[in-house]
């Protein structure tokens, strides 16, 4: 371990890989059942893109472990170091803004990524699922759990108390990566739903996500390249700013 | 040589309270400076914004030369903090904890420095243990072992040993004294008045943010505390004899400036017919300093 950075991503990998039976397994465990379950009522009644439903779900479920997963990391880390009172730790050492949001943000992707790869290794086995174009799985894998990563760090600076954090979390993060084409494809739905989910910026990252596997989506992987890298680099921005000026973290 | 500490004009207002109002001061090295004063003094506040962990309306703060916002990461590695909650990371081991907190510093391989610190906090013996696991006086310590981990010449103890037995506040003292004679300057801000007048060669009062005192020890003991007769009697003293005195508990005290008069007031206390059934002689102490000082009784900067 040498310098803030590097020492600060490991303990926050350390701290997740520590309890990972409830960090990493318990995902797993929930993305599987959600498998078995929507599998079970729809497999050979729904084919979405000339894919069968089982096959279409798994990476849906891959990337929405990946993305609730980052935000998870990132926001508890923060609200439970803050509660505790021992932020001080990361404050008062010669850390700067951008080295504490590099390393937790990339926490959080590592966070997201493992448990992605364990629902993926878990749910492999129930249909066969093709690696068409995988260069955009890992991109939008990286991505998307930056960007939760982000929003994670925001919640967690914001919220004051683990009851703020779960209305966050429940009541935006759930709902966004649920109705953002995880179950289904967005084409499916009345065109007024089809319009609005094409203002959610997680349905690019799934649709693109689940591009990378069957080389066939929703919306052109290019367009949502470009919608969620935007969407990273504004959050980057604000979330910079936000840590540059001490909110709630320096008085 | 610059000042370990270096502060000027430094306020800060949190909302309607003014928690520091154009605090100045300066620190030498090596030396062992308290921070004295009553809850919502600014103690704490004006600690925080040497650590960069609020950041003053106005005014500059250095460590060592070093501004603490401009220069703030070399400011930093001048600074070790021991903050006064009880905080811990429950995730990870003593020495996991100490060998974090060296990587945050940029230290990469620090192990026979925390082999030293654990020794001489008495934590060998727990170095493994998960940090739940420990009493509240083992945390102490770990504290303190972290703020060490970066060998800062300027330490800041904030109430050390609020709450804490009496075998680790001696451990830690002992500990702290070392340091302080090996050449780091200490900064110590506590509730116990003893503590303070034991260990500290100079002392800054605070009342309401501001510094309302601010000279060695023992100039603050001479100028506001003065060496009193203290009289058991069997009867109640004629009302000429207590000027100057009072009374608490069935004790006169009588103040006086040289030994020489004690003769006099002993002389006077039986010319009234009074029978002396107990008598010691009171020092100054630094409580009645504190007491006076907060009275309102304004002690200069000296």
């Amino acid at each position: 371990m040498r310098g803030g950075f590097s020492t600060l991503l490991y303990k926050e990998v350390l701290r997740f890989w520590k309890v990972a039976a409830q960090t990493v397994a318990a995902p797993v465990l929930t993305a599987l059942l959600y498998l078995l379950i929507f599998s079970h009522v729809l497999e050979g009644h729904v084919k979405i893109h000339g894919v069968a439903y089982t096959a279409f779900l798994i990476p849906g479920l891959v990337i929405m472990s990946v993305l609730q997963n980052a935000f998870a990391n990132s926001s508890s880390s923060l609200i439970q170091s803050k509660v505790t009172g021992n932020i001080v730790f990361v404050l008062l050492p010669p850390i700067s803004y951008l080295e504490f949001f590099a390393a937790y943000v990339l926490a959080a992707v590592v966070r997201g990524c493992v448990v992605g790869g364990g629902v993926l290794l878990a749910t492999l086995w129930f249909a066969p699922v093709s690696f068409a174009e995988p260069w955009w799985i890992l991109i939008f894998a990286v991505l998307g759990g930056a960007i939760l990563g982000s929003l994670g760090v925001i919640a967690g600076i914001w919220a004051e108390k683990f009851d703020q954090l779960a209305a966050f979390q429940n009541f935006l993060i759930m709902p966004l990566t649920f109705l953002s084409g995880v179950f289904y494809s967005v084409h499916s739905l009345p065109p007024f739903w089809q319009q609005l989910s094409h203002w959610n910026p997680i349905f690019y990252m799934i649709d693109g996500f689940r591009h990378g596997f069957f080389g066939v989506s929703d919306a052109s992987p290019w367009l949502s390249l470009a919608v969620v890298g935007s969407c990273f680099a504004i959050l980057t921005v604000f979330t910079l700013n936000l840590l540059k000026s001490g909110y709630k973290l320096r008085a | 040589m610059s000042s370990a500490i270096r502060i000027e004009q430094v306020s800060k207002r949190f909302g309607s309270v003014q928690a520091l109002d154009g605090v100045e001061l300066e620190i030498a090295q090596g030396e062992f400076f308290g921070l004295l004063g009553p809850n919502g003094a600014g103690k704490t506040t004006l600690i925080s914004a040497l650590a960069g962990l609020v950041r003053p309306d106005s005014g500059r703060l250095r460590v060592m030369g070093k501004d603490v916002q401009a220069d703030y990461r070399a400011a930093r590695r001048q600074l070790g903090v021991v903050p006064q909650e009880l905080v811990f990371d429950p995730f990870f081991s003593v020495r996991e904890s100490l060998q974090i907190q060296s990587g945050y510093f940029g230290i990469a391989d620090n192990e026979a420095w925390i082999d030293e610190i654990l020794e001489n906090l008495g934590l060998t013996s727990k170095a493994d243990a998960n940090m739940r696991m420990l009493s509240g006086g083992m945390k102490r310590r770990v504290l303190v072992a972290q703020a060490l981990v970066h060998r800062p010449p300027v330490i800041v103890l904030d109430e050390p040993t609020a709450g804490v037995d009496v075998e680790l506040r001696q451990t830690l003292w002992a500990f702290i004294r070392r340091l302080n004679q090996a050449g780091h300057t200490i900064v110590l801000t506590t509730h116990y008045l003893e503590e303070a007048e034991m260990l500290c060669n100079r002392i800054a009062m605070l009342k309401a943010g501001r510094i309302v005192a601010l000279d060695t020890t023992g100039n603050l003991l001479r100028r506001f505390s003065t060496h009193s007769l203290r009289l058991r009697t069997d009867r109640k003293m004629p009302a000429e004899l207590l000027a100057g005195g009072t009374e608490s508990g069935g004790w006169w005290s009588l103040p006086f400036d040289t030994f020489d008069q004690v003769e006099g007031l002993l002389a006077r206390v039986r010319t009234a017919g009074c029978g002396i059934s107990d008598l010691e002689i009171g020092k100054p102490d630094l409580e009645e300093v504190f007491v006076r000082v907060m009275q309102g009784q304004q002690a200069g900067q000296g």
